[in-house]
């Protein structure tokens, strides 16, 4: 079974977004930037599905600039097999469409019969690569997966949706499956999987590499991001401290009703 | 402009928030002759009366039970078969497990333009223009969509007003569509959650609970007072990765963005990644020991106290209350 795990770089969730003074984009050179959380339970996963199997490859891919290779490399250093880092030269903040049309492409030169993915990214939280790689190669897709069972060319995926209802299906691969939280729990690399990786292969490419125009998909976006703003401030609240709590509550309880108005 | 409305249902009942949806779509269609919605389902056909007067002439109603279940193929064909015959340039759904699940795929496969769980939305000539939170809510991004034949936004639940205008008679239009048989995905069954409360992403009001809880059984306190408020109970990734609430009870990072109209936030010290999911509230209540707590930089109220003190104290008043 070759497995190819997709990847993004997001900034860590401590970081302070800061806006650029003309408000056009957010100033990327403080930032520090981490493995998407959730593709490291997608990268868990396949780790498992190949431990399991006792064969098999898995790849892990990321549409990105040179920064993403360190994270690549952890990946690596976590047990997978190769990575791929596709330069996003040119194509800097591309729409999820344009990047997903390169990972399918990618996804595709590489032969993989399943594709595991982060439920979303924590910096757009859009929710929207895994699905649209998964339309683009007309492949079945299961987003937001609690639990992953595969039995030959078949899974059973359970996908968590609302009031903790649970969907469960049945798949043929190839096909995406998109990573929640309880899918599993991420290792952490090892001292010799951190020394090996240093030695397994890292292949760089571009667009081109698959057969795609770069000026044809920039020319192709369809969605855009002009621009950024603060959210709106909060007027400061009232806090209540070194009274009787009955009254502090009693108090709150009124303001709800009187001010806010929303009970 | 020509718009369709996706109506998200589960066994036969719509969203409750699916008619702000289609008051947005009304707001960017100008006239009911131009707006549409979209009911997938099996036995949904009744879904299109409730939709009367919000400003849309036509449901299509794909009623079969194939349909019976979500599935993001056959859904995806359903939807594309009412884009294609009502001829619509925008898709607008609600920011919710379905529609999040699909417009993607639709995005994909008609090369069009998509805007997710927008705050703002507004038509610009063919275009949108919208505004969505990102970076855990620190800042908002305007959001556009262009040169694309169809575009798909999703609504973010609780902050536009479903409105009914008395406009748009909703008159059903059945599609006949016939599932793929041989399709690479089917849902083998749809398991009911334990919790009869709204979700968390659509809750109007939210009691939430963090590691001060100390244990599950302590959770009832909140289930109480969530009880007296119809409110859907939510947790600290701190008390469910202790085990003391379930993880999809989980509010923040890794966990549900909420909105609701009020959240209560109980012995929870306010992370970042806890801000993350529910900063946007309307109004935030803050009950902490720790008068530093990160969390009553964000309450439009705070209560330093031992919330096993103020939790039944709030729980007795708002009884007190809405018994009136």
């Amino acid at each position: 079974m070759k497995i190819l795990v997709l990847l993004k770089q997001t900034p860590d969730t401590e970081s302070k977004i800061q806006i650029s003074a003309d408000g056009a984009k957010i100033e990327t050179a403080a930032l520090k930037y981490i493995i998407n959380p959730y593709d490291e339970f997608a990268i868990e996963e396949a780790l498992k599905i190949k431990e399991k199997a006792g064969s098999g490859e898995v790849v892990i891919a990321s549409f990105a600039g040179d920064s993403a290779k360190e994270l690549i490399v952890k990946g690596l250093a976590m047990g997978c097999d190769r990575g791929l880092l596709i330069g996003s030269e040119g194509l800097e903040g591309a729409d999820s469409l344009t990047v997903a049309k390169v990972l399918a492409a990618a996804v595709k030169a590489e032969s993989s019969d399943l594709v595991l993915v982060g439920k979303q990214a924590i910096d757009d939280d859009n929710m929207h690569v895994g699905i649209m790689v998964a339309e683009l190669l007309k492949w079945p897709h299961v987003n937001v997966v609690t639990k992953l069972a595969l039995n030959g060319k078949t899974a059973t995926v359970e996908r968590e949706v609302e009031g903790g209802q649970v969907e469960v299906y049945e798949v043929q691969l190839p096909a995406v499956f998109g990573a929640q939280k309880a899918l599993n729990t991420p290792r952490y690399a090892s001292l010799p999987g951190i020394m090996k990786a240093k030695k397994k292969p890292l292949d760089s490419k571009k667009p081109g590499d698959f057969g795609l125009d770069a000026a044809a998909l920039k020319a192709g976006v369809k969605t855009v991001i002009r621009g950024f703003l603060p959210p709106p401030e909060k007027p400061a609240g009232k806090v209540f401290k070194g009274e009787d709590v009955a009254v502090m509550v009693d108090k709150v309880v009124k303001l709800l009703r009187e001010e806010a108005k929303v009970i | 402009m020509k718009v369709l409305v996706f109506i998200e249902q589960r066994a036969g009942k719509s969203k409750s928030s699916a008619l702000e949806a289609l008051t947005v779509g009304a707001r960017l269609a100008g006239g009911p002759a131009d707006l549409a919605a979209v009911v997938i389902g099996k036995g949904v056909e009744g879904i299109a009366a409730q939709l009367k007067g919000y400003g849309a002439d036509t449901v299509y109603v794909v009623d079969h039970a194939a349909f019976e279940h979500y599935n993001p193929v056959s859904y995806a064909d359903a939807i594309e078969a009412a884009v294609k015959a009502h001829g619509a340039k925008v898709v607008v759904g609600l920011a919710a497990p379905m529609t999040r699940d699909v417009f993607p795929r639709l995005a994909a496969r008609l090369d069009g333009g998509i805007l997710t769980d927008v705050t703002a939305i507004e038509a610009a000539g063919a275009n949108l223009h919208g505004v969505k939170p990102m970076y855990a809510g620190k800042v908002l991004a305007k959001v556009e969509t262009q040169n694309a034949p169809v575009s798909f936004v999703s609504v973010r639940p609780n902050i536009f007003k479903a409105e009914n205008k008395g406009t748009g008679n909703a008159a059903v239009s059945k599609l006949e569509l016939t599932p793929a048989a041989d399709s690479r995905i089917k849902t083998l069954e749809v398991r009911k959650g334990a919790n009869e409360r709204p979700d968390l992403t659509e809750a109007p009001l939210i009691v939430s609970g963090g590691r001060a809880m100390g244990s599950a059984d302590n959770f009832k306190i909140l289930g109480e007072l969530a009880d007296v408020l119809h409110a859907t109970v939510g947790a600290s990734r701190a008390a469910v990765d202790s085990g003391y609430a379930s993880h999809d009870m989980q509010v923040g990072q890794t966990g549900k963005t909420v909105n609701p109209n009020l959240y209560i936030a109980c012995g929870i010290s306010g992370s970042i990644q806890h801000m993350a999911g529910m900063r946007t509230s309307k109004v935030i209540v803050a009950v902490n020991t720790d008068p530093e707590a990160p969390i009553f930089k964000v309450a439009t109220y705070g209560i330093v106290a031992d919330l096993f003190q103020a939790a039944p104290i709030f729980t007795t008043k708002f009884k007190a209350l809405l018994e009136k």
